[in-house]
């Protein structure tokens, strides 16, 4: 029930997209014969258009995964509010590969029908701005700094955006890719 | 004759609690402004045992990182272990042996007796009561000499493993195990006793630091937190893992979100932990211990992937980025004591201040947790 109605609140937010339900991928013949793959680096995941994806909870442990531009970020976040979903973290994932920064919200709810909801922003990586949620999740606050710390993601109107784990006047943002110690 | 001195009734002054406070149980400070006796302001300061394991876990491969676990929270560090195997096992699909996941919740759930009733006993401690706490470590002291027969470690576990364990279970394990449940029973007899019905201590907790449902939620607040303030919130029953739907057993909740709310709370779970246990130990299937296919070097489908656990201090949870290689391309703990603490300086204003440290202790904190 709360999947069904959290997923038409956000659908909202994508006029165009369709939500797609995810698939497993039918297994590979090496997988079916058991036998080991070939070692070699595979393919970081590609980064996504803005939309909706239903996931396998099964497998990813999440239910609904939505990729939203930042100026829809606060929509999404007030959405879930409204929905009664409490907030679980907040993280950063920095793809160098692609110049970009990712911030991953991840959602759950008290209710006994499981629904977990990740909400994530693709930002440029030399001009990582969001605006903040702590608005809304209080409970943000602290998430905020410590992404903000270890990334290097601005949250704009955040009340007290100094470094939280770090000292306090750490100048570098040691979960980049590139940051050497 | 002089005059009386008047002093300005505006005036406030800073109180700073720690870094290193007997009441704070690891480093932590909080900035408090002072109204007399009376908080109007609080910031808690945190990091100063920072150790960035999520850099770590970067730079580890996945069993590397089996014994960063364990270093979280050190009072019940199995829950968080549990969480780790589980999210990479999901992602690699690897099948755990049933007898293996029997094993993980009994000792689990041991731990979690043990992290309760050290929280408890030192919560006790900070409240003025000196004799409980000793009381408790004794039966503390019962559960981690079995736990340190069988896993080799008496806090900083590494048992484990992808696909299973790293020891078996033998017959004295369980015998020690069968004759503990009985013994924690009466033992929770004497501290109902000694400390629930105390009336200094029921006077002190019963309506101190109401918590209501919304802040609860706005802040992420798990385990006895909200299950003091009447949300019946608990991982193991609302995102059911590992084998705990086998088992019968409530979640403790209670609904005047007060301190002493949440201290019955931790009281009424160590007895379903012991019911657990029971079951557990009567269900215990044969069979082997590890998984015959676990690989040796682990790579993860690309992907992101999230396991929540019910830890003894909340609500775990994992969430890990998968690029194929041998290491995590991103690894993010949620620590439940985190999302607890930082509801403090909001909910701690208009207290008085020994009112506050009650408060504070009720949170159940455990810093290198929060700093991780």
């Amino acid at each position: 029930m709360i999947r069904t109605n959290i997923l038409n609140s956000l659908r909202a937010l994508f006029p165009e997209a369709d939500t797609v339900v995810e698939t497993p991928p039918p297994p590979t013949p090496e997988e079916e014969s058991g036998e080991k793959k070939k070692a070699g680096k595979a393919a970081k995941p590609a980064p996504r258009v803005n939309g909706m994806l239903e996931r396998d909870y099964t497998v990813h442990g999440y239910h609904i995964d939505a990729q939203v531009s930042p100026e829809q970020l606060l929509n999404a976040v007030t959405i879930l509010d409204q929905q009664q979903f409490f907030l679980e973290t907040i993280t950063g994932v920095d793809w160098i590969d692609d110049q970009q920064l990712e911030a991953v919200y991840d959602f759950s709810h008290y209710g006994f029908e499981p629904c977990r909801v990740v909400i994530r922003v693709r930002i440029p990586r030399d001009n990582p701005k969001l605006p903040t949620i702590s608005g809304i999740y209080q409970g943000a606050n602290w998430h905020e700094r410590e992404t903000f710390e270890f990334f290097g993601i601005v949250f704009e109107g955040h009340p007290h955006l100094v470094p939280l784990l770090l000292p306090e006047d750490a100048d570098y943002h040691p979960l980049l890719k590139d940051f050497k110690a | 004759m002089s005059k009386p001195i008047q002093l300005p009734s505006d005036e406030t002054f800073v109180l700073n609690v720690g870094p290193q406070h007997p009441a704070t149980h690891g480093v932590l400070r909080i900035k408090m402004r002072m109204d007399g006796e009376y908080v109007s302001e609080a910031e808690t300061v945190i990091g100063y045992i920072h150790r960035m394991h999520e850099k770590m876990g970067e730079l580890k491969t996945y069993q590397q990182f089996l014994m960063n676990l364990s270093r979280l929270d050190y009072l019940g560090a199995l829950g968080y272990c549990h969480g780790h195997v589980l999210v990479v096992e999901k992602a690699g699909g690897i099948q755990v042996p049933e007898r293996a996941e029997y094993i993980r919740v009994i000792t689990v759930e041991l731990n979690r007796i043990a992290s309760h009733l050290f929280g408890v006993g030192s919560y006790i401690m900070d409240l003025g009561g000196f004799s409980p706490l000793m009381y408790m470590l004794q039966d503390r002291e019962y559960i981690l000499d079995m736990l340190e027969a069988v896993t080799g470690a008496r806090l900083t576990y590494c048992y484990y493993r992808f696909g299973g364990l790293y020891n078996d279970i033998d017959d004295t394990f369980i015998a020690r195990a069968r004759a503990f449940i009985p013994r924690c029973r009466e033992s929770l007899k004497k501290y109902h006793k000694l400390v629930t019905e105390n009336i200094i201590f029921r006077k002190r907790l019963e309506g101190n630091a109401y918590l209501s449902q919304e802040i609860c939620r706005k802040y992420g607040a798990t385990s006895a937190v909200a299950r003091g303030s009447g949300i019946n919130y608990d991982v193991r029953k609302n995102e059911p893992y590992s084998v705990y739907p086998e088992f019968d057993f409530d979640v403790p909740v209670f609904t005047e979100g007060d301190s002493m709310a949440r201290y019955k709370v931790k009281m009424a779970e160590i007895e379903q932990s012991l019911r657990i246990i029971e079951q557990g130990l009567d269900k215990l299937p044969g069979g082997p211990i590890m998984a015959e296919k676990a690989p040796k070097n682990i790579k993860l489908p690309v992907g992101d992937y999230y396991q929540a656990v019910e830890a003894a201090k909340g609500s775990f949870g994992i969430r890990l980025v998968s690029d194929g290689s041998k290491n995590p391309y991103r690894l993010k703990l949620r620590s439940p004591s985190y999302s607890n603490m930082s509801l403090f300086d909001e909910a701690c204003r208009g207290l008085m201040i020994m009112d506050a440290m009650a408060f504070f202790g009720s949170l159940d904190l455990v810093v290198p947790e929060i700093d991780r």
